[in-house]
């Protein structure tokens, strides 16, 4: 049982204060730029609420924002029932398991712009190691920066090389956590290897899966760095997702305003969308 | 369960193909590289890293790299161990929401931030400096260090404190010569994770530093747009960003599954 002390404030103060250093004063900022318009010098003029309602009804937020939930959608459904099929078939014990565990966590470690540029020299069409194998030896015609398509599966392949290992280390964490009897328990019954899954796995890497996929539901929601390096939003806006497009209008058309109110949108969105699944897959620990 | 184990196989051989390209791309010639398809380096050179190891922009680029984000690892962990300390022992006013609060700066899109950054940091006089990056890298390593490092804590029975508390040690020496060891595996996933982010994290790097304290991803992407298309430099720089990550997966690769199932990562 935890004890009330308020004095415990005294240890968290400095969190507090770093935290909010970097959080209050910039979103703060944000706000300021939102409720405004500005034709440089520093001259500002209150705008209220119009470039909410201007990016709320603009069609390019509209198909930024379905291109992110596709996008995220994707990889969800494809990274987590993946890492946790590869989190099963992992050995338990011995040499391979540090093995395993090192090289799965590399892609993690790689700076995100590495990534981008490793995946474009990987695709480019006549030199790159994939690129080269799909157009010549499988003659499969794939070259990102012209098709679509290709940039599509592109970005989603890099983003399942780059982060599926995420949700494998959870769920292996997860199952190194449930003691063998259990097993034992579940063999002397007869059960069979989906309702071992089911009824034993499963249930024991509930908290840490939560984690997983929250975790990648917001870091997927704001990736930037890695399609930006990789296809740089195109074959024209079809991989152009939200925060590039963010970054767009705020450094390249330096529209401050709509940018501005753009980005509080955006970050509620997150906030909410997270809040939802983070409610929904807590709701049977409440009970 | 034959056929199991070559599920992780295939797995692990897919992680490691764009990163062999990326490597034997960097032992390349430019010619070479540009003249055609070879799945072998053809005339194996170590020019690229040479380049790299000579010229002080790419040089600094990593030690600037590596002095931002081990500031950030020890500030992160070390204001982060009293407040997960707090969140997992006591009660207090308004902790739950504070706890959230710290929880939804991971959420904030650092595309959001970049620019009020630049001026906030500009306006206190720490632009382009390591600890402006170190202090921007706290938004999101603090709250991730809090949360790991309280649900380690929280698996360490409150008797151990009690204990200590009778057999007359103060609060700062059964923090120091008890608690921290009991939870050594906590401290070390949370530096890792801070790490890791730090690490990856460019682009509130790239918008606070010019020259002093310019990141080597940074150095990178300029390099490539001004210097044209110098596919194998890029390459070596790549893989040499790779290495610190790999040291520092092998120093924590006991804790990483351990570490994970313990705490409430």
């Amino acid at each position: 049982m935890k004890t009330e002390n308020q004095r415990a404030w005294f240890f968290v103060l400095p969190v507090m204060l770093l935290v909010a250093f970097n959080a209050l004063v910039p979103i703060m900022t944000v706000v300021n730029y939102s409720v405004q318009e500005t034709f440089g010098n520093n001259v500002f003029f209150w705008q209220g609420l119009d470039w909410f309602e201007q990016i709320l009804r603009s069609d390019r937020f509209h198909a930024a924002l379905g291109r992110q939930f596709m996008f995220t959608f994707l990889i969800l459904i494809i990274e987590v029932p993946l890492g946790i099929i590869i989190a099963l078939s992992m050995p338990r014990k011995g040499f391979w398991v540090p093995v395993c565990l090192v090289t799965m966590a590399l892609p993690m470690l790689i700076p995100w712009n590495v990534v981008g540029a490793m995946w474009n020299i990987f695709t480019l069409p006549d030199i790159g190691l994939l690129g080269y194998l799909m157009n010549h030896t499988l003659g499969i015609e794939y070259d990102m920066t012209q098709d679509p398509f290709a940039a599509w599966v592109t970005i989603i392949t890099m983003d399942v090389w780059h982060w599926t290992s995420l949700v494998v280390l959870l769920s292996y964490a997860g199952l190194v956590s449930i003691p063998d009897a259990y097993y034992q328990a579940a063999k002397i019954d007869g059960a069979s290897p989906w309702k071992v899954f089911r009824y034993i796995q499963l249930p024991k890497m509930k908290t840490v899966l939560t984690i997983a996929i929250l975790l990648r539901f917001m870091d997927s929601f704001n990736i930037y760095t890695e399609p930006f390096v990789l296809t740089g939003g195109g074959p024209g806006n079809s991989t152009t997702l939200l925060s590039i497009d963010l970054v767009k209008i705020a450094l390249g058309q330096f529209d401050l305003g709509p940018a501005a109110a753009m980005s509080l949108i955006y970050f509620a969105i997150t906030l909410l969308v997270s809040w939802l699944f983070y409610t929904l897959m807590t709701k049977d620990d409440a009970k | 369960m034959r056929k199991r184990t070559l599920i992780p196989i295939f797995y692990i051989l897919f992680l490691m193909l764009p990163i062999y390209w990326l490597v034997a791309m960097s032992f390349k010639t430019t010619q070479e590289i540009l003249g055609g398809f070879s799945l072998f380096p053809q005339t194996f050179t170590l020019e690229n890293y040479a380049v790299i190891f000579t010229d002080p922009t790419w040089y600094w680029g990593y030690i600037n790299s590596i002095i931002y984000v081990s500031l950030n690892t020890v500030i992160s962990v070390a204001v982060a161990l009293p407040a997960a300390y707090a969140f997992s022992r006591y009660r207090f006013l308004g902790d739950k929401q504070l706890f959230f609060w710290l929880l939804t700066n991971r959420m904030a899109p650092a595309a959001v931030f970049a620019l009020p950054f630049f001026q906030l940091y500009s306006s206190v006089g720490l632009f382009d400096t390591h600890i402006a990056v170190a202090l921007a890298h706290c938004l999101f390593n603090i709250p991730l260090a809090v949360w790991i490092l309280e649900g380690f804590m929280g698996g360490v029975p409150k008797e151990l404190d009690e204990t200590a508390y009778v057999d007359g040690y103060s609060f700062p020496r059964f923090f120091a010569m008890i608690f921290l060891p009991t939870i050594k595996a906590g401290v070390g996933v949370a530096a890792f994770f801070c790490f890791m982010f730090s690490w990856v994290e460019l682009l509130l790097a790239k918008t606070l530093t010019a020259v002093e304290a310019k990141p080597i991803a940074a150095t990178m992407t300029k390099t490539a747009s001004s210097a044209g298309y110098e596919l194998g430099l890029l390459a070596a720089a790549g893989t040499l960003t790779i290495i610190p990550g790999a040291i520092v997966i092998y120093f924590v690769r006991n804790y990483i599954a351990k570490g994970f199932a313990l705490g409430r990562v």
